[in-house]
């Protein structure tokens, strides 16, 4: 991929998710490339930690947070923290305008919300009011009834979105899928049975 | 494919990073060569050629002519007929999705989904009466493709909320959809075409083109058509159909925008009578007997299959034709 310059690949992968082409056409390599340059500077710096590009050091304990939070750790694999989603997120952030209104302005609303209900930041609220704030910007419906709530369902939905993207283009979101396709096939041992 | 076999004659030599800006014409009529711009000296430099090929792809193809003016040719080179780059089209496209749950069971294999190569369905309803004139192709994919960003938007929005019941269903549905492509024939409209934008200039300098394109009823009605085949196979093989499209607004039944599909090609047509054509039955200028086009720009029409095989051939033809035309002196 030489000739090819970081910008290009994260301003692609930006376009292409934003785009949200029907087929799906955002080039694989472009999200593994992102992956590489979050690996590689975990790897140079002491104690593997990575300095956000765009976010504040205040809005991306945030969006750890709240990474954590829509793809956790289970029994079968590591959650989105783990797997590079907040880098992934910070990246491709920092290289579209689009996404710094989307994310930058939700992550200041969010704590603007909560600070008129509750009278503190979003990670200063006790957890069971955490919980009550993203069961209400968690679902479109809320924002029916209520549209005060929609600049955070939309904020929201889209966060999910990325965090997911940045998750499943990951080593571990590759394996918890057990996707095990592009790899040497020496015997083909025929299909796999039919589902019942 | 073609141009190492083609150096290795010793006959060729490649000029690359060279943007063409003109078509040079002698005082005989005749093209004398090429006019272009060295990109990493930005220099303006000059091939002489005995006759001159152009294969830019259609539109640049049309692009490069119609900047070559002339007092001989004021409306571009070779455009006698007014027809360069007019006759514009693209295929037909409309994409749907499905998902099929009875996938969710399959065993995780080594497999990287389905793409054109495992299944592809050709015209079959040539023989019916249809409400539109031609016909369109189906390209299937899907399945436990390589995970890619944007792959799990539909479950998010189905699924909504966070936390471990999302990651669940993420690992339950993946691999679960399965895509539809068509893509069809498009039939020439006056209202489609190509020409140079008076107001913009490239980076060379060189005017762009400015695009007008309409789609006729006719192709909603393939568009309208695709859609409901991909939904009664989806819906036959016991899934559910997801993909959702409008009857009006600027992409009725999901056809996509001209040029999205990638196969311009008609803006320099071929015909016997030079004024209603560009270039005769061989891709050679009608006006300009030593001036070819090698690329989409001569279709008349192109099916719904893709371009390029009938680009080679044409161009096979061309060369032979050129060749031969150069021995008899008559180039």
């Amino acid at each position: 991929m030489s000739g090819i310059s970081r910008r290009d690949v994260l301003r692609n992968l930006a376009a292409g998710v934003a785009g949200g082409s029907a087929l799906r056409a955002i080039p694989a390599q472009a999200a593994a490339l992102a992956h590489e340059m979050i690996q590689k500077e975990r790897a140079a710096s002491p104690g593997g930690k990575y300095t956000p590009k765009y976010f504040s050091a205040h809005q991306y304990l945030m969006l750890v947070f709240l990474c954590d939070t829509i793809i956790p750790n289970d029994e079968v694999s590591g959650g989105a923290v783990e797997a590079g989603a907040p880098e992934f997120i910070d990246l491709l952030t920092g290289e579209n305008e689009e996404y710094q209104d989307i994310f930058g302005g939700g992550l200041m609303w969010l704590d603007n919300f909560c600070f008129d209900r509750y009278e503190h930041l979003f990670l200063e609220c006790a957890p069971a009011q955490r919980k009550e704030v993203l069961d209400l910007i968690a679902y479109r419906k809320n924002a029916r009834i209520d549209s005060s709530l929609s600049p955070g369902v939309t904020f929201f939905a889209k966060l999910r979105n990325l965090t997911c993207d940045g998750f499943y283009t990951s080593k571990i979101g590759i394996e918890d899928l057990k996707y095990i396709g592009n790899s040497a096939l020496a015997e083909f041992p025929g299909c796999p049975p039919l589902p019942e | 494919m073609l141009i190492p076999p083609a150096l290795a004659t010793g006959k060729l030599t490649l000029f690359t990073n060279a943007m063409a800006r003109e078509i040079l014409l002698g005082p005989d009529g005749k093209a004398t060569g090429v006019e272009y711009i060295e990109k990493a000296t930005r220099n303006e430099k000059r091939i002489n050629a005995r006759a001159v090929v152009v294969a830019a792809s259609a539109c640049e193809s049309a692009r490069l002519l119609l900047n070559s003016k002339s007092r001989l040719f004021p409306e571009g080179l070779a455009n006698s007929s007014g027809q360069v780059g007019r006759n514009l089209t693209d295929s037909v496209g409309s994409d749907g999705e499905g998902y099929f749950p009875n996938m969710e069971k399959m065993l995780p294999h080594n497999h990287d989904g389905t793409g054109g190569m495992h299944l592809y369905i050709p015209w079959w309803k040539y023989d019916r009466q249809n409400d539109f004139p031609r016909g369109y192709h189906i390209e299937i994919g899907g399945g436990r493709e390589m995970p890619s960003a944007g792959m799990f938007e539909d479950v998010c929005e189905e699924e909504e909320g966070y936390g471990a019941s999302l990651k669940a269903t993420c690992r339950r549905r993946y691999g679960t959809v399965m895509r539809f492509s068509g893509r069809g024939e498009m039939v020439t409209n006056s209202g489609t075409y190509c020409e140079i934008d008076p107001y913009t200039v490239d980076h060379w300098g060189i005017p762009v083109l400015r695009f007008h394109f309409k789609w006729r009823d006719s192709e909603l009605r393939q568009a309208k058509d695709m859609q409901e085949t991909f939904k009664a196979i989806v819906e036959a093989a016991g899934g559910r159909y997801l993909t959702r499209t409008d009857i009006d607004g600027p992409y009725p039944f999901g056809i996509q925008p001209g040029g999205k599909i990638i196969h311009e090609v008609g803006t320099a047509r071929m015909g016997v009578d030079p004024k209603t054509s560009v270039l005769n039955s061989f891709c050679q200028a009608h006006d300009v007997k030593n001036l070819f086009v090698t690329d989409g720009a001569p279709f008349v029409t192109n099916p719904d299959n893709n371009p390029t095989l009938t680009i080679l051939a044409l161009s096979l033809r061309a060369s032979e034709y050129l060749l031969d035309q150069a021995k008899k002196g008559n180039v």
